[in-house]
């Protein structure tokens, strides 16, 4: 993984110095708050429902077991012995004093990390596949290019006041893990002629005014990168609305110019750009990438190589909850011999993507032990060690499974991105984590989950979409109705290589009736569809919205 | 009837503005006000800048209970994430805020 060189480890050093007299200052009075909350923001500290809350980046959401540790330090010192990983692979913790969060900011720096970029009108935390290096159906791998990002994004200075904030995402792999048809800027790499460049897409993006991205250009040499972004860039940050924050995204503009106009001012843009001073020499791409050079994998016995062979085969033979999780939790790996293992954060008696300070420390240990000291935050809200043996299985799941860490629900019905609605956030109409634990609980108590498959359920407790509800199989939105909480139902979004955004069945329903009407979806989706191998996005495609409306609100 | 509510710079933690001008941890300890006065007790707690990282008004029933339309969000506020009974000020061991429980 990347190491900070001197200027990484200045830039950040100088920032937590600065914020440190920063909040000096306000605290002796000498700003106020108008003066000192641009400040704050700029350095991830928002003040929520309860208290502060502080968003940390992990850059494309990679950590080593020595930040994880550092993480669950901090979670146990300075917070309340957990933290809250988020859709954009970071971590928040949610009760920091103002007072400390200098403290907390040197210790992050510590160890190389920072709060820089996570909030604000700039170009926020890179996000990726979070198998990426691992993933067997990857062409390369995409780290490099977000750490190329990274590195020009941190502190640009015609970049760092857009019209609004920008999320970028980078795939490299044949499916998409990291939702980038619904992002600011969507990059796909992918192979033409034997050569690897990019797909770029434009103006993807949830909240109030949902949009998939749109193709700007199919095929971007590499090299390019990073000046056609700054092409990009430049005509967001001239033409992109600054009068109406709701109408800012650069989704707003792509829509308003229409893609061709759009593709034709960033092609200009890119045409008068000097190139050779923005794009990277090939010698610092190599530079880069050395840092991303695979693991000293493994050259295993035959025996430790296949599924069907071996102790772990023999393990799984006589051990049914493991052969559950390993089925669900486990996924290829481009290695021969090693699986990438799923840490679930979903357990549906806990908040979707809480960790405590303990967990943390188990996850740090068995990355450290058996997975090239790596672990990764995924924008799904639960961590992942990529690289693991096979014959190592038993062990990273006993260990797991004590933590509460091995509920087997990777990409199932249970496994829900929800926000922190209004248990935290100030923004909320209505709480997004009971609702999700209703219906974990209520999935485990029909214990068909594994039967129902690939089911993405995602809530959100506004219209602001953290919690992606646009993009779910099933989508479900808080509203309020005269101070009460509702929930509206959507059906038939997907993030991935098959993007499409949700629609709105009907009226909204109560906390109850949304549990209960969740549950009378996949009881059709089992009776109606075509073979257990569909999927209920698939089925509900395929018979169209009429009977799950009807299942929603029965027959008037 | 309104309150007066605001975060304490220092670390974040809600309060409410109480007899006398005190901040005060439980709503239910908070002073409360009709419209004009609520005003101006806002106006006085938003000029201790120095203490606060903000203030305003919420609606509050005679038994200082939060009323309105954000009477559930105050709630929440006032007592801590209904999903963690065992932070915020509902977790006090003097028994805290009242818990806002499940509705």
């Amino acid at each position: 993984m990347y190491r900070y060189d001197e200027f990484d480890a200045a830039i950040v050093r100088d920032r937590v110095a600065q914020f440190k007299g920063q909040v000096a200052r306000r605290l002796s009075g000498e700003l106020t708050e108008d003066q000192f909350k641009p400040l704050r923001l700029m350095n991830g500290l928002y003040l929520q429902l309860h208290a502060y809350m502080l968003r940390v980046a992990i850059p494309y959401g990679v950590l080593s077991s020595r930040q994880l540790r550092r993480l669950a330090r901090i979670a146990r010192t300075y917070d309340k012995g957990y933290g809250h990983i988020t859709t954009r692979q970071n971590i928040q913790f949610n009760w920091p004093s103002l007072v400390d969060a200098p403290k907390i900011l040197d210790e992050l720096a510590e160890v190389e990390m920072h709060a820089i970029q996570t909030s604000g009108n700039c170009i926020r935390n890179v996000t990726t596949d979070q198998y990426a290096g691992a993933a067997a159906d990857e062409i390369e791998d995409p780290r490099v290019w977000c750490e190329v990002i990274r590195q020009w994004s941190t502190f640009h200075p015609e970049f760092s006041f857009l019209p609004r904030k920008f999320k970028i995402a980078v795939t490299a792999a044949a499916t998409d893990r990291a939702a980038v048809r619904v992002h600011d800027i969507g990059l796909r790499l992918h192979e033409r002629d034997g050569e690897a460049g990019f797909e770029v897409l434009v103006g993807g993006g949830l909240g109030r005014t949902p949009h998939i991205g749109a193709v700007v250009r199919d095929f971007l040499p590499k090299e390019h990168l990073l000046s056609y972004l700054e092409a990009i860039l430049r005509v967001y940050n001239l033409e992109g609305r600054r009068d109406n924050k709701y109408k800012a995204r650069i989704k707003i503009l792509v829509n308003a110019l229409g893609v061709e106009a759009f593709r034709e001012k960033v092609e200009a843009e890119w045409a008068t750009l000097r190139r050779d001073a923005v794009d990277l020499p090939p010698e610092e791409v190599d530079r880069i990438n050395a840092y991303f050079a695979p693991p000293a994998f493994e050259a295993l016995a035959a025996e430790d190589l296949a599924d069907e062979d071996g102790d772990v085969a023999r393990f799984a033979e006589a051990n049914a909850a493991f052969r559950a999780w390993r089925d669900a939790n486990t996924a290829a790996h481009k290695a021969p011999g090693y699986r990438i293992v799923n840490v679930s954060l979903k357990d549906p008696d806990i908040p979707p993507g809480d960790i405590t300070d303990a967990q943390m420390e188990v996850v740090a240990d068995l990355a450290e032990r058996f997975s090239f000291d790596e672990a990764r935050a995924t924008h799904e809200q639960n961590l992942v060690l990529p690289h693991v043996r096979l014959r190592d299985l038993p062990d990273v799941w006993r260990a797991l499974d004590a933590a509460g860490l091995a509920t087997p629900n990777i990409e199932k019905a249970s496994d829900i991105i929800a926000c922190p609605g209004l248990d935290y956030c100030s923004l909320a109409n209505a709480r997004s984590i009971p609702l999700a634990q209703r219906i974990g609980s209520d999935l485990a108590a029909h214990g068909d989950e594994q039967d129902i498959g690939d089911l993405k359920i995602k809530i959100s407790g506004c219209i602001n979409a953290c919690g992606h509800h646009h993009v779910g199989h099933i989508g479900i939105l808080g509203v309020d109705k005269k101070g009460e909480e509702f929930y509206q139902i959507l059906l038939g979004g997907s993030a991935s290589d098959d993007a499409s955004l949700a629609a709105i069945q009907g009226r909204a329903l109560s906390a109850d009736e949304t549990v209960a009407a969740v549950r009378r979806l996949i009881d059709l989706y089992k009776e109606r569809r075509a073979a257990p191998e569909e999927r209920f996005l698939d089925a509900f495609r395929r018979l169209g919205d009429a009977p799950f409306k009807e299942a929603i609100y029965g027959v008037h | 009837m309104k309150a007066v509510t605001a975060n304490l710079l220092a670390d974040g933690r809600v309060v409410y503005l109480g007899v006398g001008d005190g901040f005060v941890e439980r709503l239910r300890d908070a002073a409360r006000f009709e419209d004009a006065a609520a005003k101006d007790a806002l106006a006085r707690t938003l000029a201790r800048g120095a203490e606060i990282a903000g203030a305003y008004l919420i609606d509050v029933a005679e038994d200082g209970a939060p009323a309105g339309r954000e009477a559930w969000k105050e709630s929440i506020r006032n007592a801590g994430p209904t999903v963690r009974p065992d932070l915020g000020k509902q977790a006090a061991p003097d028994g805290g805020a009242t818990s806002v429980g499940e509705r």
